[in-house]
């Protein structure tokens, strides 16, 4: 079941509760990525997500469902779009790293 | 005064949002018993409602989870999502700080509650508001008990929790409603949003509806995840719906599952004992 996350998942957990939910944070999301991304202590592959807006690896990273739809209709993703987004990024990243949030069904391709 | 209305509902957030994609007639039977608890609950002249929610991670965060929470503002707002994905505009809902004050000193005596004077709400609260109290004219008081980041609290403090909501609304000369809100088995969130384990979530109406608090909190929270999803930790509200009715019976008004809705979508009230 729920394993213990990294750090730095917690972080970009933590970027998008605070995006989700405060209009400041969505401004500089939109003027000055660089600047918010700074402040949190992430890897690599996390930071290129965000910039990517790419909601599949991030499904996969295993950022929370609940702040990962919110960031999906922050970002304006159309419903199938989001739940095909959590679908390829399974099928390119393989399955969720951790989290409550994994695939349960078959792998449709 | 005391608790004059006890009831539950789902909140997803298709449930508002997604609603043009709904089978029409089931989505309005569903729409029609939302329709019939707010006359309940405004038959029950309450001067307040406290609901008792499941958020996701609008207000509290995995920096300071507390396991319990409860308002204790004049007035909160909502929802955090963006308005045209819910359907629900955003806007300031009313409270009663001092209300809340009294209800959160007597709960304290028995549970450790946590209170926020700031509190943002999401579809966990705004989906069942908008059906409920579709003005904003009535004080909500808002509670959540922690259902989205473990450890979580274990079923039987769940129940705990209600029955010491329950005592405390009874100890107020105000008429307090009570809805509780969450989802039986559901995989939200997920490429499998649409999933619903209709037999689990049968079986948790039937001890609901029965009160029984022994087979309510006899479910781990491996079982839980296993048959209902990580969805189904908020069956959490439910228990403390069953236990603030000290031990009146439910009655299930509407259950059917609803996969563009994400949940098995619920209404259902406690006879008052």
């Amino acid at each position: 079941m729920a394993t213990i996350a990294r750090v730095s998942l917690y972080y970009t957990q933590k970027l998008l509760y605070q995006l989700n939910r405060d209009p400041l944070v969505q401004r500089r999301f939109r003027t000055d990525l660089e600047d918010l991304l700074s402040e949190y202590e992430l890897t690599e592959e996390e930071r290129s997500a965000i910039r990517a807006r790419d909601v599949g690896l991030l499904y996969v990273l295993g950022v929370n469902g609940q702040l990962l739809m919110h960031y999906a209709a922050l970002i304006g993703l159309e419903w199938n779009e989001y739940l095909d987004a959590m679908r390829q990024g399974v099928a390119r990243h393989g399955p969720v790293r951790a989290g409550l949030y994994a695939m349960t069904t078959e792998q449709r391709r | 005064m005391t608790a004059v209305f006890i009831g539950v509902c789902s909140h997803a957030p298709g449930i508002t949002g997604r609603a043009a994609r709904a089978e029409p007639e089931v989505r309005d039977e569903f729409y029609r018993h939302f329709a019939r608890m707010r006359e309940a609950i405004e038959a029950a002249r309450p001067d307040a409602l406290v609901i008792v929610a499941a958020e996701h991670f609008a207000n509290f965060f995995m920096n300071n989870m507390p396991a319990f929470a409860m308002g204790m503002a004049d007035h909160y707002e909502g929802p955090i999502e963006d308005e045209s994905w819910l359907a629900i505009r955003r806007t300031r809902i009313p409270g009663n700080a001092e209300l809340s004050r009294r209800l959160i000193r007597s709960i304290m005596n028995e549970v450790d509650l946590a209170y926020a004077e700031e509190w943002k709400f999401d579809h966990g609260i705004m989906v069942p508001l908008h059906f409920l109290t579709p003005n904003y004219d009535l004080p909500v008081i808002p509670a959540n008990i922690n259902c989205q980041g473990p450890p979580l609290t274990p079923l039987h403090r769940a129940w705990g929790f209600g029955e010491a909501l329950r005592r405390a609304c009874d100890e107020v000369p105000e008429r307090i409603a009570l809805v509780a809100t969450g989802g039986i088995s559901h995989w939200p969130c997920t490429p499998d949003s649409g999933k619903i384990h209709e037999a689990w979530d049968r079986e948790f109406l039937r001890r609901w509806a029965q009160n029984d608090r022994d087979a309510l909190v006899s479910y781990s929270d491996e079982e839980t995840y296993r048959d209902g999803g990580q969805g189904g930790f908020e069956i959490r509200t439910f228990v403390a719906a069953a236990a603030a009715a000290k031990g009146g019976k439910g009655e299930v008004w509407f259950y059917a599952p609803i996969p563009i809705f994400a949940v098995g979508c619920t209404v259902g009230v406690m006879n008052l004992a």
